[in-house]
């Protein structure tokens, strides 16, 4: 299919500006643009044709079941687009005073009280874009709280699990705090005999996701908590599993005293692709006078308004008050269930050991339990007989509609295929996906080349990731565009994760 | 089973016999038997206190009258600006946002389920790029706020140096956040103040010496143009990282970043293609010289071609990413804003580069004929007078600027940001946004209703 550049000429156009007649106004020469950006020239059809038939070759989960592990690709009800659009929502100006914005920081202030009943924590702020920005924000309140306690030099470490979100770490280093890895049981738990040599006076806190990416629940977590508590250093829950256990289990009372919520994924905000999320966090009281400014309050009077009164804040973490329109879908998707949210997490859980249970034969299970919202398989089986790696299955699914799981995650299972289904999908989606699941690992047995030719009915076949990243193509190059010659035969897709 | 399962809910699919069966399959009697590895002591023993369920049509009038008490663009006219701007979104930018594949999927990270999102941010790359003059755009930011902080990340690492410069004339917002990510960065924020309205390329130069970056806004916080080249050449001769955080729509008009020797820009993409939303979402923008290619924060697409030779595109250059190098990755990020720079990438595409100077050309036009009416008409001091400004220019009203924008909304004009909260001296002086929404009428309009609210 033709780039957008590609259909362009000179001379098109789809927009049409108001002019006045005012006269116009010269930049001085040294700042004025020399040279036109090259912005495709197209008239409004080509244009809606051109972005209509990119949309046909996308998948979503209005297009069929998206079972990506750890992502909670649940339905993204169609009214709260039409919320999300009234011009009282998307019209608003973030720095219209707060008596022109009174439904706007009702709603943020009613999410948040939500978030703290769901959490079972004492603040919220809404403040970070996404769920990594969540976690980077909530180190950034440990940081601050040390500091405050004068322990902030000596507690420099953040225990992370090996089963953990590539993001923990990563946040890890961003906030200036050093990992300490601690290993995974036979139980798929945290190892608590490695976790209670690693944790002392130098551990500022745990990152801890639970259930974990192994889709398990810590059957030690009053141990855990006890051990960090005991130290003196904080918990950190990363809130992307968190559909599993609404109106179940509280991550405040499991012992966290951070958490963040992933709006995008347990409250249904569409992924648009790869955003937007949003990243709440929530926290234990004494790490309230930390959070980021402005909060959202409600005074005396019953308003609503915006303090930036916090002198120990620990400042700003994105423009404003976060991404709002991410807050209305997501208030929307909580009212629709209200205390129902627990019927929601326990679907979800039903789903997912129906799946479980009918797939654990075919494929290998690294750790024979019950699982909660996901579960982890490993191909492994079918690489050792057959020479058929998770990669495989997860192409050859998409000739049978699906789109695949999460694949290579967690690192700790090798060859992993991490399945989530969600709450919102129907038995006979379950069985149509366990039945084709069935159905591949007989193919990898009789017919091999079926999963490694994969996928055969999709815009494209398996692309040259290798050469991409070798020899980067990252821009539409117009009269200077390479022209890539196809390649041999060879790997040419890395094995790493894809997914979370 | 549930025990207060009133009606089925419409998310929901299983039926009572759905759940039986399911349950006989797995080999348990109960869904509280699938919870059994959770301690009793940390089971949740209540219902969760929460409002009770509403029905579509109770949701739709619950959010409907929260939203009435909200006073939007379309109900007051508004000069509001500092950031976030009341420019035209053309219908075809939510047609396109709407169709489900879009909105509903993931991240792509199987390509051949995702070609097309997969080419649509090669494409806001390659409208990126040609905007800001630089050779590599990522996928985009949560804003123009994150994407400075991520920039000064990447100076870190390339230069080895733990200073970040930033002019005083850069948006507060944007300054505030990086000063907050700085601290995990082990880096100091210096500020260089302006000189009546811009700032000293003398002032940047002595500021750079051992800068890891020197960050500068184009057009500036109070919509002046800045002495760009010169700022830049200033960071390049001192070996900082010079980047520029410019309003896409300016870039019709104004020279491209790359083109006066940056090594990066970026900025708030809300500008183009993003309703203001109440502060988002939105998306930043970020774009860098060849250089920078490998130290990019997040994703980045490529082209390349499938084991049958036909074109195609992936996420690219994963190993700077968290979810391969962890603690070592250039970034934490993985949710961006990529429905909103496609939202960006459409808009852009309908303006094409007539549109885009022409937008441009009606911001510089109105701006300054509200600069004229703001001082002839009603008497106001314009600051930074002899500065060319860009859709945005400061005036002082004569006494606080919070009792004029509320002497003023009982009018029924915004008449702009009360920038004193930012600036120190600045009580008295409103910042006056102007896009090409805003019309002769209704500047003629803003000039008369502060003749009569400011007290110059």
């Amino acid at each position: 299919m033709k780039l957008i550049y590609e259909k362009s000429q000179p001379g098109r156009r789809s927009s049409f500006v108001p002019t006045h007649d005012l006269p116009a106004v010269e930049v001085p020469e040294e700042l004025r643009r020399a040279e036109p950006p090259r912005l495709p020239e197209v008239h409004e059809l080509e244009l809606i044709r051109h972005f209509t038939e990119l949309s046909t070759r996308n998948f979503g989960i209005d297009n069929g079941f998206y079972p990506l592990g750890s992502c909670t690709m649940k339905y993204n009800p169609r009214i709260n687009e039409r919320l999300v659009g009234l011009p009282g929502f998307a019209n608003l100006h973030p720095l219209q005073e707060e008596d022109g914005a009174q439904g706007a920081l009702e709603l943020m202030w009613r999410l948040q009280e939500i978030l703290a009943e769901v959490t079972g924590l004492h603040a919220v702020s809404l403040q970070p874009a996404a769920g990594s920005q969540g976690e980077l924000t909530g180190l950034m309140l440990v940081r601050a709280y040390f500091e405050d306690r004068g322990e902030s030099e000596q507690r420099r470490k953040v225990v992370i699990p090996d089963t953990a979100h590539g993001t923990n770490p990563a946040s890890v280093t961003m906030a200036g705090y050093e990992v300490t890895p601690v290993k995974t049981d036979a139980r798929g738990n945290i190892d608590v005999d490695d976790l209670r040599v690693k944790v002392d006076g130098h551990t500022a806190c745990l990152m801890l996701t639970n259930p974990s990416t192994l889709g398990l629940f810590d059957e030690n977590i009053e141990e855990i908590a006890k051990i960090f508590h005991g130290a003196g250093a904080l918990m950190y829950y990363d809130g992307a599993n968190l559909n599993a256990v609404c109106g179940i289990s509280r991550p405040g009372d499991m012992g966290f005293d951070i958490v963040h919520i992933n709006l995008h994924k347990t409250f249904s905000q569409p992924h648009g692709g790869g955003g937007p999320g949003g990243g709440p966090i929530a926290v234990r009281e004494m790490l309230e006078p930390f959070l980021p400014v402005p909060a959202v309050v409600r005074e005396d009077d019953g308003t609503f308004g915006l303090d930036y009164d916090r002198p120990n804040s620990i400042g700003k973490v994105r423009g404003f008050t976060g991404p709002f329109g991410v807050f209305v879908r997501s208030y929307a998707f909580i009212r629709m269930f209200g205390p129902r949210l627990r019927e929601m997490s326990e679907v979800a859980v039903l789903n997912a050991n129906y799946m479980l249970a009918r797939l654990k034969d075919a494929y290998e299970l690294p750790y024979d339990r019950l699982c909660m919202h996901e579960f982890v398989l490993s191909a492994r089986n079918l690489k050792r007989e057959h020479g058929a790696t998770a990669l495989d299955v997860a192409k050859r699914l998409m000739d049978y509609g699906f789109h695949p799981p999460t694949v290579y995650f967690p690192l700790v299972v090798p060859e992993a295929l991490m399945i989530e289904p969600t709450e919102t999908e129907a038995k006979e989606t379950l069985d149509a996906f366990c039945d084709a699941m069935l159905e591949i690992a007989r193919e990898a047995a009789e017919q091999p080349e079926l999963l490694k030719d994969a996928p055969h009915h999709r815009p494209v076949q398996r692309l040259n990731e290798v050469r991409a990243a070798k020899q980067p193509v990252v821009k539409y190059g117009f009269a200077d565009h390479p022209h890539l010659e196809p390649t041999a035969r060879e790997p040419v897709v890395a094995e790493a994760p894809k997914g979370v | 089973m549930t025990e207060n399962r009133v009606t089925q809910h419409p998310y929901l699919a299983l039926t009572d016999d759905d759940r039986e069966e399911m349950l006989r399959t797995i080999g348990v009697s109960s869904i509280a038997e699938l919870f059994g590895d959770i301690p009793a002591g940390v089971h949740f023993d209540r219902e969760l206190d929460l409002e009770p369920a509403l029905s579509e049509q109770e949701l739709s009038a619950h959010l409907t009258e929260l939203a009435s008490r909200n006073v939007d663009t379309t109900r007051e006219v508004s000069f509001l600006g500092a950031g976030i701007y009341d420019h035209y979104v053309p219908g075809v930018v939510d047609a396109v946002l709407q169709r489900g594949e879009f909105l509903t999927a993931y991240t792509p990270y199987q390509p051949e389920m995702s070609q097309g999102v997969l080419q649509a941010i090669f494409e806001y790359q390659t409208a990126i790029c040609e905007l800001t003059g630089m050779d590599v755009s990522n996928a985009s930011g949560y804003d123009g706020t994150t994407v400075t902080a991520d920039a000064c990340f990447v100076a870190k690492h390339a230069t080895g140096r733990s200073k970040i410069v930033i002019t005083e004339a850069t948006n507060p917002q944007v300054r505030q956040v990086v000063k907050t990510y700085a601290v995990g960065f082990g880096l100091e924020v210096v500020e260089v103040p302006h000189r009546d309205g811009t700032t000293d390329p003398e002032d940047v130069r002595r500021a750079a010496e051992d800068a890891a970056a020197v960050i500068f806004q184009q057009p500036n916080v109070f919509g002046c143009l800045e002495p760009a080249p010169e700022l830049a050449a200033a960071a390049n001769d001192a070996g900082a990282l010079s980047i520029a955080h410019v309003d896409p729509l300016s870039l019709g008009v104004l020279e491209a970043p790359g083109k006066y020797g940056c090594a990066i820009a970026l900025g708030e993409g809300q500008a183009a293609g993003n309703f203001p939303a109440y502060g988002g979402p939105h998306y930043g923008f970020l774009a860098a010289r060849q250089d920078y290619i490998r130290r990019m924060p997040g994703r980045i697409v490529g082209e390349t071609v499938d084991t049958a030779g036909k074109r195609g595109y992936v996420l690219t250059l994963q190993t700077r990413e968290q979810h391969i190098r962890r603690e070592k990755a250039t970034s934490n990020i993985t949710t961006n804003q990529t429905l909103l720079a496609l939202g960006g990438l459409t808009y852009l595409t309908w303006l094409g580069p007539q549109g885009i100077r022409e937008v441009g050309e009606a911001c510089l036009a109105l701006g300054a004929y509200a600069k004229q009416q703001l001082a002839e008409r009603a008497g106001l001091e314009v600051l930074f007078a002899d500065r060319t400004t860009f859709k945005e220019c400061a005036v002082r009203v004569g006494r606080n600027a919070r009792d004029v924008v509320k002497a003023a909304r009982e009018r029924g004009v915004h008449p702009g940001y009360a920038i004193g909260r930012d600036y120190a001296g600045m009580d008295d002086v409103l910042l006056v946004a102007v896009t090409e929404k805003r019309t002769p009428a209704e500047i003629d309009r803003l000039a008369d209703v502060l003749a009569e609210v400011a007290h110059a």
